[in-house]
């Protein structure tokens, strides 16, 4: 069972590598899209899967991230070249520095009231973008002069694609060493029953707002990606119904799993913008899905296997 | 009504983006179809589409392909429907968005994609003047949004009025009309004493209306969905007695028929009014109304009109798509008599257009029995630039219009 888990990702990941470059203009755009969203579902995933604290607020660091790389693009023309490689660890840090300082608010409280506390930080960030006129071009949002060019083109679409598959599988990897090390498993056993944690002598504040920060790191980090694919940040990438729908995106994919978030993003992002483009009534398939998976697969999408095989074994 | 058309995944390899069949025209259609916007997404569907069925859909031999995709009224949406329309629908033009930030967020696709772009409605003035330069393949059919406030300003002068306090939707599109405004009508002698900005969405104006100074002799108003229904309301409730005058969304036909008896009287200016008495508009009104059950807004004429204006292309390439570096040529040439008057275009590819001046009443129009409110033409400046009678250089040196732009140098 547990090599079986790693080589399913594997392949889905090379199938993946292999076959985007084939599909077609828009939907490597899509699928991209959906890599850039499922390393911040991701994140929340470390924070609502793991540690048991439903953010709201996962967008502030996107979006922190996004207009760092877009404001030192259009004004500066800093992170066009090869300093994209300095862009990338600062939108990380951007987004980190942030999320430790709302973290000292937030980490207080715990379910509904951490989920209000994450709720309004992340409106203080929109308010910002969306009023801050002279930094943040205000509703206009700003536009990026193209995407950098460092020997290789990332404007190529297929070329940026890599990139962002490979930043998704980093992230992957990172955050899948974060929660079966020894910290990541105190993430668990915080969530299952703080009390006892901290009877048992562990400093669950500490924990959580490592949890905290470390998930703003990889929103900066999507942020970073963000921008670059839209060629475009606006006020509508963080506003609140980016957060709703990254927290969709890991309840519907499967919370605690990690890859469930990743699923959760694809189809989401599938649902939104590909299925928006066929059928005028998107909407209540994109409705119909959350329901559904809410009364019948609590466990999420990643949750099916295991219904199956409880099935099965019922019915023998 | 609306093709879709579904290219197979693995099939369309590569991203040459060469539209094939030179006797087919493919339009793709940018406009907010479902979120709080829909209904003038509707709108803007509709103008075109009107004028599509009454051409039969052949634009001088070219049969049109016209797909539309919904926008959500978001901006990084547009983009992304944008680049759908241009990479897998191959369309040649692309058209719409509707608040300025969409405009502002299309056009760089535009140049991005080497794909045109029209913007019929978008009116983010940059995009014609200090920014035109970024986007060679961008065209605008509508209006800028202070086009309509440098006549109006000086209409306002000539009213008497010496003393306005503006009360404006805080966003890039209220600075506009405002700050268009305000350098008219202080360049004839008037004096803005106070602008108040209330956000965009602001349901209860109960913190602004008894701010307004009691010594103005006229408010200007910019309000924006909603708003525009809510403010006159809470005016009239607090007493006023002053003059109201409006930027043109204020009171256009998209919220007039949901308005009361309190707005009558109230004077706002635009390019468009659904109460224009000529044959043509009347015609217009009627065939619009017949079909989808509602009188036509300036998001249904300027569509219509730029459809009117492909067309026109279209007819003289006896239709060929002539490329887009072309396209953008020859339609910078067009002048057409339009629903909303003479319309040709600039040098920035901006509408030369008439400037309507109107007051809502109540009567009857076009011969419906039922009264109804129509924003009854007042007066018309013909054939406005965006430039106004400005200098065009000077123009663009100053700042573009912003919350703090022209400052306030008669607030009291």
């Amino acid at each position: 069972m547990t090599m079986r888990k790693p080589a399913a990702v594997a392949a889905v990941l090379i199938a993946l590598a292999v076959t985007t470059p084939f599909a077609g203009p828009y939907p490597i755009l899509l699928i991209t899209q959906a890599l850039v969203f499922a390393i911040i579902a991701m994140s929340l995933d470390l924070l609502l899967g793991y540690t048991g604290l439903p953010s709201l607020g996962q967008a502030a660091y996107l979006g922190v991230g996004a207009y760092l790389t877009a404001i030192l693009a259009s004004r500066y023309g800093f992170g066009m070249d090869w300093t994209f490689w300095v862009v990338v660890p600062l939108g990380i840090f951007a987004g980190a520095a942030t999320a430790a300082f709302f973290g000292l608010f937030a980490i207080r409280a715990s379910g509904v009231y951490f989920l209000m506390i994450t709720l309004a930080l992340g409106m203080c960030v929109w308010g910002l973008a969306y009023r801050w006129n002279s930094l943040t071009g205000g509703d206009n949002g700003i536009n990026l002069p193209g995407r950098p060019e460092f020997g290789i083109q990332l404007a190529d679409d297929v070329t940026f694609f890599y990139l962002v598959l490979g930043f998704f599988i980093l992230s992957l990897a990172a955050l899948h060493l974060v929660v079966r090390s020894p910290f990541g498993r105190s993430l668990v056993g915080i969530r299952e029953r703080e009390l006892r944690m901290r009877v048992l002598g562990y400093n669950t504040w500490l924990h959580k707002y490592l949890a905290f920060v470390i998930a703003g790191g990889f929103g900066g980090l999507a942020g970073v990606l963000l921008a670059h694919l839209n060629g475009l940040v606006s006020p509508e990438d963080v506003i609140l119904t980016t957060s709703v729908d990254v927290l969709l995106m890991v309840v519907l994919g499967g919370s605690g799993t990690l890859v469930g978030a990743a699923i959760g993003a694809g189809v989401v992002v599938f649902l939104r913008e590909y299925l928006s483009t066929l059928v005028p009534w998107w909407q209540y398939v994109l409705g119909g899905v959350y329901v559904l998976t809410i009364l019948y697969l609590p466990g999420g999408l990643m949750g099916i296997p295991e219904r199956l095989r409880r099935w099965r074994s019922a019915t023998q | 009504m609306l093709k879709r058309r579904m290219t197979l995944m693995g099939l369309a390899v590569g991203m040459a983006a060469t539209p094939a069949a030179a006797q087919e025209l493919r339009i793709g259609f940018l406009a907010p179809t479902t979120g709080i916007f829909a209904q003038v997404g509707k709108d803007m569907v509709s103008g075109f589409q009107l004028w599509l069925d009454e051409s039969g859909g052949n634009f001088g031999g070219a049969k049109v392909t016209f797909i539309v995709e919904d926008t959500e009224g978001k901006p990084p949406i547009a983009v992304r429907k944008a680049e759908k329309l241009v990479r897998q629908d191959k369309v040649h033009i692309f058209i719409g968005g509707l608040l300025a930030p969409t405009g502002y967020a299309l056009a760089p696709v535009s140049t991005r994609l080497k794909t045109v772009y029209i913007a019929s409605v978008p009116a983010a003035d940059d995009l014609t003047q200090r920014d035109i330069a970024k986007y060679p393949y961008t065209v605008r059919t509508g209006w800028t949004s202070s086009q309509p406030s440098h006549p109006f300003g000086e209409w306002a002068c000539e009213q008497g009025y010496k003393r306005v306090v503006t009360i404006g939707a805080d966003f890039a599109f209220g600075h506009e009309v405002v700050g268009g405004f305000q350098k008219a009508f202080e360049g004839c002698g008037g004096r803005i004493i106070q602008k108040l900005w209330p956000p965009l969405g602001t349901k209860d104006f109960g913190p602004y209306i008894p701010q307004i100074k009691q010594n103005a002799d006229a408010i200007f108003t910019l309000m924006a969905g909603p708003m525009s229904l809510q403010f006159p309301k809470q005016l009239a409730a607090a007493g006023n007695r002053k003059p109201v005058i409006a930027g043109g969304t204020s009171y256009d036909e998209f919220v007039l028929p949901s308005m009361g008896d309190e707005v009558i009287g109230h004077v706002s200016a635009l390019q468009y009014s659904a109460a224009i008495d000529t044959p043509a508009n009347a015609g217009f009104v009627k065939k619009y109304r017949e079909k989808f059950g509602k009188v036509p807004s300036y998001y249904s004429e300027t569509n219509y009109t730029s459809a009117q204006m492909i067309h026109e292309v279209m007819e003289k390439t006896r239709g060929k798509w002539p490329g887009a570096a072309q396209f953008v040529k020859l339609i910078s040439a067009v002048k057409v008599d339009a629903v909303r008057g003479p319309v040709r275009l600039d040098e920035m590819r901006n509408p030369v257009q008439n400037i309507y001046i109107k007051k809502v009443e109540k009567r009857k129009m076009f011969g419906y029995e039922k009264d109804e409110l129509w924003n009854t033409v007042i007066k018309t400046y013909p054939n406005v630039g965006q430039f106004w009678k400005f200098k065009k250089q000077e123009f663009l040196k100053q700042p573009v219009y912003s919350r703090d732009y022209p400052p306030c140098k008669f607030c009291e």
